[in-house]
């Protein structure tokens, strides 16, 4: 059972962009090996941090609207949305505790 | 070997540490090599995954000369099939990356993130090698804002765009005709007026019409404020200086070995490459073995750090039954090579198979 959200144009905006919550959006693709590394950590991120921030994964192949609007040149990317606004951005395949701490300092402002 | 040793963090508890007979760090093909064996062997070894798992193979598409599959695999697949059989074994995997070693006695103390202390009785390192940058300012700056280091992973977001790439080698050939897929011209800056790369990958290159290669040229700045739009460029002849119009700027000037975390403890050369016992992966601290690209800036293919993966499994496993930390070493039936004694350097020497 995942408790991450499979983003795409449409609901970005309910989602990511209306969400009270901090959220981490993974841009990805199916064919991107990096993309498939990092993946069980993010689930693994979304499990943990389940009702403190949300956890989004954005195919950009079928996704470019989205994927254009924030510039995404390299995958894995990986956004972080608070207030609707983009505030920090790493790229390729980062530590599950870089990604940790970054959901807490977020999530902690937001209390 | 001049470097001094990054003392390790204060604070940590080594009484309550964790101890292993074996460690492995990295997870390319040598260290999962090394692991499958290591857990045949019943080492019970622990894996730590480094920053990178999967190690360089996860950033290609087919890889077509591994032995065993004839039709090619994906790096990344093959990748996964070697962690798997590793697994199946009981080799361990773990997250983290391996920031700080002490090797000065047995067991050897590694630090997991900085803040988790690991004793090893024998260390494997398969920490291997990343793709090196030119060091620009702004090419750190706008990494995944244009520059990439990833031609597979990035090209297909630059359709029709006019790009560029640096380099000379094999692997600047293969991601340069590769992003000719995507890009409407891909420009190739090289610092000399030939390339090094083979004779079949040069020819493939200069006779595409989408390629234009920009010789005795060196990259020298990148441009743009949220995203890459050009590049300054530099003729090393004349020392006239141009800008380039670009999007997309990928690097690929070779690889740079990850063993900043043994310097000071292991014999290096000067690109960092640890020195091993010829014929063998034992390093100069005993009980510390080294494969795979860490340790190799001649072969650097899938096939050869699974060699020395393996090589180092064994040696570990020798070594860790001189040492009386395991009980005979089972090298003689489960690999079908009879170790042998050399008593002047208490190092194991294989024999031939009778």
């Amino acid at each position: 059972m995942s408790v991450y959200v499979t983003g795409t144009d449409a609901n970005f905006e309910a989602e990511v962009l209306n969400s009270d919550q901090p959220v981490l959006v993974d841009f990805w693709a199916t064919w991107c090996g990096p993309c498939r590394t990092i993946a069980p950590t993010i689930e693994e991120i979304a499990s943990e941090y389940d009702g403190k921030a949300k956890v989004v994964k954005l195919d950009v192949d079928n996704n470019p609207q989205t994927a254009m609007k924030y510039g995404i040149r390299s995958i894995p990317s990986l956004l972080f949305f608070k207030d609707g606004k983009p505030v920090d951005q790493m790229v390729g395949v980062v530590p599950k505790r870089v990604l940790a701490e970054k959901l807490d300092t977020l999530a902690g402002q937001a209390a | 070997m001049t470097d001094q040793p990054t003392p390790l963090p204060d604070g940590l508890d080594w009484d309550g540490a964790e101890h292993r007979a074996v460690v492995i760090v990295g997870t390319g093909p040598a260290g999962f090599t090394a692991a499958l064996y290591a857990a045949r062997a019943s080492l019970d070894p622990l894996v730590v995954q480094g920053s990178a798992p999967g190690g360089q193979l996860t950033t290609t598409t087919d890889v077509e000369n591994f032995p065993g599959y004839p039709d090619g695999v994906m790096g990344p697949d093959l990748m996964q099939d070697l962690e798997k059989q590793a697994v199946r074994f009981g080799a361990e995997l773990r997250w983290g990356t391996v920031t700080h070693v002490d090797l000065s006695e047995s067991p050897h103390k590694l630090v997991v993130d900085e803040t988790t202390p690991l004793l090893a009785d024998a260390v494997i390192g398969a920490t291997g090698a990343s793709a090196k940058y030119l060091g620009l300012e702004n090419e750190k700056r706008l990494l995944g804002r244009g520059v990439s280091a990833c031609a597979t992973c990035d090209g297909a977001f630059f359709r029709e765009e006019e790009i560029a790439i640096v380099g000379g080698g094999d692997t600047a050939m293969e991601e340069a005709l590769f992003l000719t897929r995507f890009a409407k011209t891909v420009h190739v800056i090289h610092r000399r007026d030939a390339f090094r790369a083979s004779q079949i990958m040069q020819d493939r290159v200069l006779s595409n019409g989408k390629v234009q290669v920009h010789w005795n040229t060196v990259v020298t700045d990148v441009l743009g404020e949220d995203a890459v739009t050009g590049l300054r460029l530099e003729d090393v002849e004349t020392g006239e200086t141009r800008e380039l119009p670009v999007t997309g700027f990928f690097v690929a000037i070779g690889h740079k070995p990850n063993t900043e975390i043994f310097k000071g403890w292991l014999e290096m050369d000067d690109a960092g490459y640890v020195l091993t016992h010829p014929d063998s992966t034992h390093t100069n601290v005993e009980g510390v073995f080294v494969c795979g690209d860490a340790q190799d800036h001649v072969y650097r293919q899938a096939v050869t750090a699974a060699g020395t993966g393996c090589m180092a499994a064994i040696d570990a496993e020798r070594w860790l039954a001189e040492q009386d930390v395991i009980d005979e070493p089972r090298t003689e039936t489960e690999y079908h090579a009879a170790p042998a004694e050399d008593s002047e350097t208490h190092r194991p020497v294989a024999e031939s198979e009778a």
